[in-house]
């Protein structure tokens, strides 16, 4: 376990906040609800103590903007526990890490290599940049129907084509929990002068186990967007942006691109979620991590003795596109089953009461972090063993996932700053899309701006509906028209 | 003189208080506290996580009605499981029936167990019984693994809250289905009727087990300790109607002395206020 410099017992944003709240402050500041008085509904549902610590930037507890003290300190003991040159706190969801990085790398015009398979964020950041994307193909596991990492052989097969990128987008791990050959790609590609960028918003717990993929500052890379708050137990929306070493001439610069985007008023409450969460993951984290791929072993034994359900894992490693897993995904494919993942997510919430993170045509996800129980590991297990027994059938005419190449006629920024027209979506084969399409979650498009609209695109789009999967993206909230490119 | 009193918070704005004599015991469990009063009106008192469980002196009605009102309709019952009831309550009703052939029992904690060997001795002789096995595991995960086959499973749980949560879940009930013969019942303890956020809990075990059992009813005890007094369990069968296939001849040729339970009782106690009716009605209407 790597050694911390600082004194990971200190939380000094949170501390700071104490001692706000015991010298009872009178407020003539905003917010407006002055903890509470102006608000009984919402001290009744939040509580009052979180109320009393809603509070606006001020001298004792700096500013998210430009942080001099406590806010400062904080920032440098979370790089300290991620093993970063600096961390910047992002209360604008990990969202706006990943804008940032793109937005700090990449000017308008200029290049950015990414995988197909990215984050709808990702997309957006390429707009307000005016980048153009050289998409590189995930690659596909047949079998699973997943997109995997991007081999190394295309990622470099790109680097060469397009000697002129600026940066490479890597996810770390996917959605599914793939993680491609992080080191390999990042050393090729920093020695021709691209920058890497991370996005780990599902990745924050391998920083803290040595038993899971390796973290993206721990193998030089440039920039990572960690989500704190997916696996890491803070407040959802809170994050945080790393900087590796290749950035330490241009923090300056990147504290002024995220401020591009983010609120003026950062909320302290998740600000502290991020304090007090970066101490429990130091302290904690290696403890808890450890316990947790015991149940997510435990889980994948289980499930997979159920019949029908392949809740897969490392046995598909393969090297490169596929070079390491996160076994804490517990990505479980239902195909033997006759059901789709979507449908086998519907019902576990539905019929147990049980939220998983996403379901697509062949897989549904549940998401082990830091705050699951063994309990909470049988309970899933045998949710999905009732709906083996009382929903299991033939799998004939299920439609396997697959990855469609996208064909980009115009870059993201271009098709959706251009004059676009509502049609229906029959009549939208072989012109522009103007607007996302995709299911939420994962949130990765199926369609992005820019892009052809196909036959294929459109099929699967009818499939997915059908299956009961929620497209998002879209001007039209039924998806029955789509904008598109005069 | 001594004036330590313990309150048991029901709601908000309501509670239940004996007088306590002593102390005896407080454990902190891997899954729970454990305390254990000596009480000048109800004899030894077992409290878990703050929650009464038993007492010496009403336990006999709980445990006399999740026992006797099946074994009262099924006719040749020879296996059973018992999720939960580390006590030992229930087993020592059980070992009453010479044609049981075996009698499991799944609790999760080892130390109620042991809390009840020590201070409710007379509970525990269940435990003795040569019929008897016990497992030491999760009731949920017991009744998944588990390839056996019983006549009846008997869920003696904790509330729907800490560790008694998974045995209120459909997953639980049904994987309990999987585990009985094709004329086997299910008895659990359903929550009082009363207070508003048990009445919730009553709508919702019953909304959960009706949608996977083809009958599914509720019989009534009075539980002085429990909140408000008023108990219910359920009856989830396969086959057997509790009042229709009700058997009190053989029963009462068994010549068992009950405290509690008696054949006339039996089926006085499926007939139900109408506020309780309404709660399953409220259930079925969530669905």
């Amino acid at each position: 376990m790597r050694k911390f410099q600082l004194s990971q017992i200190k939380a000094p944003l949170y501390e700071a906040l104490l001692r706000y709240k015991k010298r009872r402050i009178l407020s003539f500041d905003v917010p407006g609800h002055k903890k509470g008085p102006g608000n009984p509904e919402l001290v009744e549902f939040l509580g009052a103590d979180t109320l009393a610590v809603d509070a606006n930037s001020m001298k004792m507890l700096d500013n998210l903007i430009h942080p001099v003290s406590v806010i400062k300190e904080a920032e440098e003991l979370a790089a300290d526990a991620f093993g970063a040159e600096a961390a910047y706190f992002i209360v604008n969801g990990t969202s706006a890490a990943v804008q940032a990085m793109i937005l700090a790398t990449v000017n308008p015009g200029e290049k950015i290599i990414m995988p197909r398979n990215v984050h709808r964020s990702a997309i957006n950041a390429l707009i307000l940049a005016r980048a153009i994307p050289i998409y590189v193909d995930p690659g596909l596991n047949e079998e699973l129907g997943i997109p995997l990492g991007m081999s190394y052989e295309k990622v470099a097969a790109a680097i060469s084509e397009h000697p002129d990128a600026k940066a490479i987008l890597v996810n770390n791990p996917t959605y599914y929990g793939v993680c491609a050959r992080l080191a390999e790609i990042t050393e090729l590609a920093q020695s021709k002068g691209l920058k890497v960028l991370v996005d780990e918003a599902h990745g924050t717990h391998f920083y803290f186990s040595e038993d899971l993929p390796a973290g993206a500052m721990e193998v030089g890379a440039d920039m990572a967007a960690v989500s704190l708050h997916k696996t890491g137990g803070s407040l959802t929306q809170s994050s945080l942006l790393l900087a590796g070493e290749g950035m330490s001439e241009d923090l300056g610069y990147l504290r002024q691109i995220i401020n591009l985007t983010q609120t003026t008023s950062a909320s302290y409450l998740l600000m502290s979620s991020l304090d007090i969460s970066r101490r429990n993951l130091a302290l904690r984290g290696e403890e808890t991590f450890s316990k947790l791929l015991e149940y997510a072993r435990y889980a994948r034994s289980e499930i997979n003795k159920i019949g029908g359900f392949n809740a897969f894992g490392k046995e598909f490693l393969d090297g490169d596109a596929f070079y390491d897993f996160d076994e804490t995904k517990l990505s479980i494919h239902t195909r033997a089953m006759g059901l789709a993942g979507i449908e086998v997510y519907d019902l576990l919430r539905d019929e147990y009461e049980i939220q998983a993170e996403f379901g697509d045509l062949g897989n549904v996800l549940a998401i082990l972090s830091i705050g699951d129980r063994p309990m909470a590991v049988e309970r899933l297990i045998a949710a999905l063993s009732e709906i083996r027994r009382r929903y299991g059938r033939d799998p004939e005419g299920l439609l396997a996932s697959e990855y469609l190449a996208p064909k980009l006629l115009l870059s993201p920024a271009e098709a959706f700053y251009a004059k676009a027209e509502q049609l229906p979506l029959e009549d939208c084969i072989g012109r522009v899309a103007g607007e996302f399409v995709m299911c939420y979650p994962p949130g990765i498009p199926i369609l992005a701006p820019g892009e052809e609209v196909t036959a294929e695109v459109l099929n699967y789009i009818d499939y997915a509906k059908a299956k009961g999967a929620s497209m998002t993206g879209t001007e039209d909230l039924d998806l029955e028209r789509l904008n598109v490119v005069k | 003189m001594n004036q330590l009193w313990y309150t048991e918070q029901h709601t908000g704005g309501a509670g239940f208080s004996f007088k306590v004599e002593e102390q005896l015991c407080s454990r902190r469990s891997e899954y729970q506290l454990i305390e254990v009063f000596k009480t000048l009106e109800f004899g030894n008192v077992l409290v878990m996580d703050g929650c009464i469980m038993l007492s010496e002196k009403d336990e006999f009605i709980y445990h006399e009605m999740l026992v006797h009102v099946p074994l009262a309709v099924h006719p040749k019952l020879r296996r059973v499981l018992v999720v939960g009831g580390g006590d030992g309550g229930i087993l020592t009703e059980l070992i009453r029936y010479p044609e049981l052939e075996s009698i499991d029992l799944v609790e999760i904690d080892r130390e109620v167990v042991e809390v009840s060997k020590l201070y409710f001795p007379s509970l525990a002789q269940g435990f003795d019984d040569p019929r008897v096995t016990v497992y030491y595991d999760d009731g949920l995960r017991f009744v998944r693994q588990s390839e056996a086959s019983y006549d009846l499973i008997i869920v003696d749980s904790t509330d729907p809250f800490g560790p008694g949560e998974s045995l209120f879940t459909k997953e639980f009930y049904g994987n309990c289905m999987a585990r009985l013969n094709s004329d086997g019942i299910l008895v659990n303890q359903h929550e009082s009727p009363y207070y508003r956020e048990n009445a919730r809990e009553v709508s919702l075990i019953y909304s959960k087990t009706s949608a996977i059992f083809p009958l599914a009813r509720c019989y009534q005890a009075h539980i002085p300790m429990y909140p408000s007094g008023h108990w219910l369990f359920g009856f989830l069968s396969l086959k057997y109607d509790p009042i229709k296939d009700h058997d009190p001849e053989r029963w009462e040729a068994r010549g068992l002395s009950t405290r509690y339970y008696n054949s006339e009782l039996h089926r006085g106690c499926f007939a139900l206020p109408n506020y309780v009716l309404d709660l399953f009605n409220a259930a079925l209407d969530e669905d």
